[in-house]
């Protein structure tokens, strides 16, 4: 009986480890899955430039040769660098703008009701159109630039935010009102919380929204930066170089999102189950 | 000590035609622990409302001492309504003003048996915690009135019946004043110096009554079944606010 139940237990046990085997090979390849689909990506890529074999569509190769002569002359880092610098600034205006006016028209329904009509007016002006008028308003100049990529992006937050405001549960507020917390206490830990998620939903659509916007107000008024690079390139037909330089900036982007926003993310909803 | 003084002559909600409240006087001894029994719906979470301050639409006013003032109050919600991004013990601290001393939290956290849980999120806790925490925040600023509006509704018996003597047992360690909400007699008397029988709209008070049980006696169910039985002999008015 006991040599029965030991015989039973180990092929159990042997079964049991097989089992963790298949099971950790499966999560090794689940890991393993981003890197393989962005090597497959850089297959297919390869095989049809060389099958094509035209100047309009380099190898990777050739692409990230041309990348590393950006890098070494440094005027990728240089043009990179001023594109992320119009980014960081009219980002933080937007932002920061955007959460005002959102929370005051979340809050106030009568402001809301008068602003309602502009906010529809300028969240459907085509971003062209800002950029153009910005420029011929106020020149060929680095505020105009950046306050036309401002007006594109602002009430996109307003929306955003108002609606979080919205949302805000009132029986928060009145236990906040009824303990006394103040303005301060109450926007930082009642009110803040809440809007985190609208936030950075904001920014996230911002990003996205915003750098596409500079390129343009880049192509069309500024003497360096991204947007006029990828003008210069598509002047020379330089295929290459438009791809060099848009490697690097969906790399950083993606940067961005992992070490600053996804931390962030992490952050705040640690109190979540 | 500061006793506390409510009139309010009209309460109406916007909407509404009628008032909800009307002519309702009520005077709270300092450290009187009063129950407020009447029929869902009468207005009772208004009434805790107004005079918590929340809503100051209605024609009337409230005196503590001889001063036209909002009290200061703690609120214990139907629900718990602690902020879910903050720990048990933040929920505590951020209803303290500046000027008291954190000690305080550390012996109401004893009491409440809950010092095990005070860094969780209140999503870990359960409902019975939860109201503790609740009455620990409301018992943690020294208010000098404590509003409760059916803290033990929607909790099984046991759990009531548990989180009910720790709440007697903190009142008489630090008694406050206490206006209390329920809508069940027997919770009422087992824990009330004296109950306030309020009409169905428009809410006024039908009948006060001393509770002369010991308040060692009011963990005897018999007590306060048969204190019970001889009120609702004696004001047949009561029984149909039940």
């Amino acid at each position: 009986m006991d040599t029965l139940r030991s015989s039973y237990s180990s092929a159990s046990s042997a079964f049991y480890f097989s089992n963790c085997r298949v099971g950790t090979f499966l999560i090794n390849l689940k890991k393993l899955l981003p890197t393989l689909s962005l090597l497959v990506f850089l297959a297919m890529w390869q095989g049809l430039a060389v099958y094509l074999n035209s100047n309009t569509l380099p190898t990777p190769e050739v692409v990230a040769k041309v990348f590393w002569q950006g890098c070494v002359s440094g005027q990728l880092q240089f043009h990179l660098g001023v594109t992320l610098l119009r980014l960081v600034v009219s980002f933080t205006i937007a932002m920061l703008l955007g959460c005002a006016i959102g929370i005051v028209l979340g809050r106030s329904k009568k402001l809301d009701a008068f602003f309602d009509n502009w906010l529809v007016i300028f969240l459907n002006v085509p971003a062209l159109v800002t950029i153009i008028l910005c420029y011929v308003w106020f020149g060929l100049v680095e505020s105009a630039a950046i306050l036309a990529v401002v007006i594109n992006k602002l009430p996109n937050v307003i929306v955003t935010i108002r609606e979080g405001t919205r949302a805000l549960d009132q029986d928060l507020l009145d236990m906040a009102r009824c303990y006394r917390f103040g303005r301060r206490k109450t926007l930082i830990h009642v009110i803040w919380p809440q809007l985190h998620p609208f936030v950075m939903g904001a920014t996230r659509s911002g990003l996205a929204l915003i750098w596409k916007i500079i390129l343009v107000v880049e192509l069309l008024g500024r003497s360096n930066g991204m947007g006029y690079q990828l003008h210069l390139f598509f002047q020379l037909f330089d295929v290459a170089g438009i791809l060099a330089y848009t490697i690097a900036f969906v790399a950083v982007i993606q940067l961005i999102e992992l070490l600053i926003l996804k931390p962030l993310d992490k952050k705040a909803l640690r109190w979540r189950r | 000590m500061t006793d506390i003084q409510i009139n309010i002559e009209r309460k109406t909600y916007p909407t509404a035609t009628s008032p909800i409240i009307a002519n309702l006087r009520l005077s709270l001894n300092s450290n009187e622990f009063i129950c407020m029994v009447g029929p869902s719906g009468c207005g009772k979470t208004t009434l805790l409302n107004v005079i918590a301050g929340l809503d100051n639409d209605y024609e009337g006013e409230i005196l503590v001492g001889q001063q036209h003032t909002h009290p200061k109050i703690g609120y214990v919600f139907q629900n718990p309504r602690l902020l879910p991004w903050r720990t048990v013990r933040e929920n505590i601290e951020l209803a303290l003003d500046g000027n008291q001393s954190p000690d305080v939290i550390d012996e109401l956290l004893e009491v409440m048996q809950l010092t095990a849980s005070q860094h969780s999120y209140p999503e870990r806790l359960s409902l019975g915690m939860s109201r503790r925490v609740s009455i620990i925040r409301a018992f943690a600023i020294d208010p000098e009135v404590l509003l409760m509006d059916e803290p033990f509704v929607s909790l099984d018996a046991p759990t009531a019946r548990q989180v009910r003597g720790l709440l007697l047992k903190l009142w008489q360690q630090r008694p406050h004043t206490v206006l209390f909400v329920t809508h069940d007699l027997r919770e009422a008397i087992a824990l009330a110096d004296r109950l306030i029988f309020l009409s169905a709209a428009p809410m006024q008070v039908v009948s006060e009554i001393v509770v002369p049980i010991a308040r060692s006696e009011r963990g005897n169910e018999l007590a306060v079944e048969s204190f019970r039985q001889q009120l609702l002999a004696n004001h047949p008015e009561i029984k149909q606010l039940l």
